[in-house]
């Protein structure tokens, strides 16, 4: 069983028992406009919840990205390397790391999809 | 907050508005890569609206511009505008500008929306000892730019073929539907255009017509900014401030050392004594954009910062443009940014990053 919760800072996360995909919002991806360019973090870095992991860039401005759970990271979405555009088009299903949950103590506070679509419309 | 004449038009157009230098702007209204292409292949139209017009006049309005002004002003009037600073005592950049000598006792000023009423204070003080009057007319003028290679034509269609007669940085009064405007040959983006000036509801007129019967593209700040970036031409707050010089900044072409004027004894200094950084470009080599304000370092240590960074629509590389240490400033040498938490390898290269399609 998949659930999808959003943060704050308009990441997404995707928990699957304790392994999670992370990625960015329809909303978020929105407000950047277009994207040129994501700065991922080390396979094997662990990042406590809240703490920067990377950024994303748009033409305008880089963006900082946020943990919204405490993790290591086991992998990164290579295809974005080269086409950070996916973001843009498919922000749900364009997730930029896997992580092993450390700790999901966090996730209880992130906002289902629901509230989260009623606080960014 | 401010909003100029075409407010609505922005939120009709469903653009991203931000609030900048006190009014509230269109952003993007589709892309930002999107509107810069459009700029460069076709035709794209700004509200410029927040830019200030401040108006010099009187008996000795022309000493008294060339006093406050680096460049040389001529005598009113004249069918060419020039781009000029406007510096403190200290040689230091108050604001750019661009001057439209209308009259022999009549001078309009052109500033940055951020710096408006600085500048019209700092005019202010200075006039003690001319005899003019300086007067603030921001509020009565709207401003639009026309900007890209299908320019002219829409230009000419729309108000006069004369306009296509005006060169680069030339300009004229046309009449339109009874109105007088001001039409220049002139723009922000590197690309062939022009920019008029009238009252907000002749503009929000152009603006209608524009966009419905030439098929002209709107384009917000951001394409403003990767256009002009893209042509190397600086931005107050980014590669000129109160703290940068005009020779720092590669603008010495605007500054006039054959007349006096505020802030020559230091410049005329800096000029003896060596001038001491340099606006460069850089081309990233490593990964990463640098922004302006990121550091950038040769051997460890901090030799200056960039100004401006873009991965621009059309470049394989993030470019940058950067105020670094004079003695530092050699094409092709190896420096770096530091990105966040990282040092970034780039090269320093001149700042043709295009090439200026003026029609000269």
């Amino acid at each position: 069983m998949k659930e999808l919760r959003f943060s704050q800072t308009h990441e997404w996360i995707r928990l699957s028992g304790d392994a999670a995909e992370i990625g960015i919002s329809d909303y978020a991806q929105h407000s950047l406009g277009d994207v040129v360019f994501v700065d991922l973090p080390q396979i094997g870095s662990h990042y406590e919840a809240g703490e920067e992991f990377g950024a994303i860039e748009s033409v305008k401005a880089a963006s900082e990205l946020n943990m919204p759970v405490s993790g290591t990271i086991t992998a990164i979405n290579e295809a974005l390397i080269d086409h950070p555009e996916l973001i843009n088009q498919k922000p749900l299903e364009s997730w930029l790391i896997k992580i092993k949950v450390t700790d999901a103590s966090h996730f209880d506070h992130l906002l289902d999809a629901a509230s989260y679509a009623k606080a960014h419309k | 907050m401010n909003k100029t004449s075409l407010y609505d038009e922005h939120v009709r157009l469903q653009a991203t508005i931000v609030p900048f230098a006190g009014f509230l702007m269109p952003l993007q209204y589709t892309s930002i890569a999107h509107e810069h292409q459009q700029v460069r292949h076709d035709v794209g139209i700004f509200d410029v609206s927040h830019m200030g017009e401040i108006f010099v006049e009187g008996l000795e309005s022309l000493e008294f511009v060339n006093f406050v002004l680096t460049n040389k002003i001529p005598r009113g009037p004249q069918s060419q505008a020039v781009y000029t600073l406007l510096c403190d005592e200290a040689g230091h950049i108050i604001d750019d500008l661009i001057v439209y000598p209308l009259e022999d006792r009549k001078y309009l000023f052109v500033v940055n929306a951020s710096n408006t009423d600085k500048d019209f204070q700092w005019l202010l003080r200075q006039t003690a000892s001319f005899e003019v009057t300086v007067n603030n007319l921001s509020a009565s003028f709207g401003q639009i730019a026309i900007q890209g290679p299908r320019a002219h034509e829409v230009i000419a269609k729309m108000i006069s073929p004369n306009a296509e007669q005006l060169k680069f940085m030339n300009f004229a009064f046309m009449d339109y539907q009874g109105k007088s405007i001001l039409v220049s040959r002139s723009g922000y983006t590197g690309e062939d255009g022009y920019e008029l000036y009238a009252d907000p509801d002749t503009i929000n007129g152009l603006w209608r017509k524009a966009l419905d019967k030439y098929k002209v593209t709107p384009c917000g700040l951001g394409a403003r900014d990767t256009l002009r970036f893209e042509a190397a031409l600086s931005l107050y707050g980014h590669e000129i401030d109160d703290h940068t010089s005009p020779l720092e900044a590669g603008l010495k072409f605007a500054v006039a050392f054959d007349k006096e004027f505020i802030g020559r004894e230091p410049l005329s200094k800096e000029l003896e004594n060596g001038i001491p950084r340099k606006i460069v470009g850089l081309e990233i080599i490593g990964r990463g954009i640098a922004r302006a304000d990121y550091e950038v370092f040769k051997n460890g240590t901090k030799i200056g910062k960039v100004t401006t960074g873009y991965l621009l629509p059309d470049h394989q590389v993030p470019l940058a443009l950067a105020m670094i240490s004079r003695p530092e400033a050699i094409l092709g040498d190896e420096v770096e940014v530091q990105i966040r938490n990282q040092m970034v390898k780039a090269k320093i290269r001149d700042i043709k990053f295009m090439e200026k399609k003026y029609k000269r």
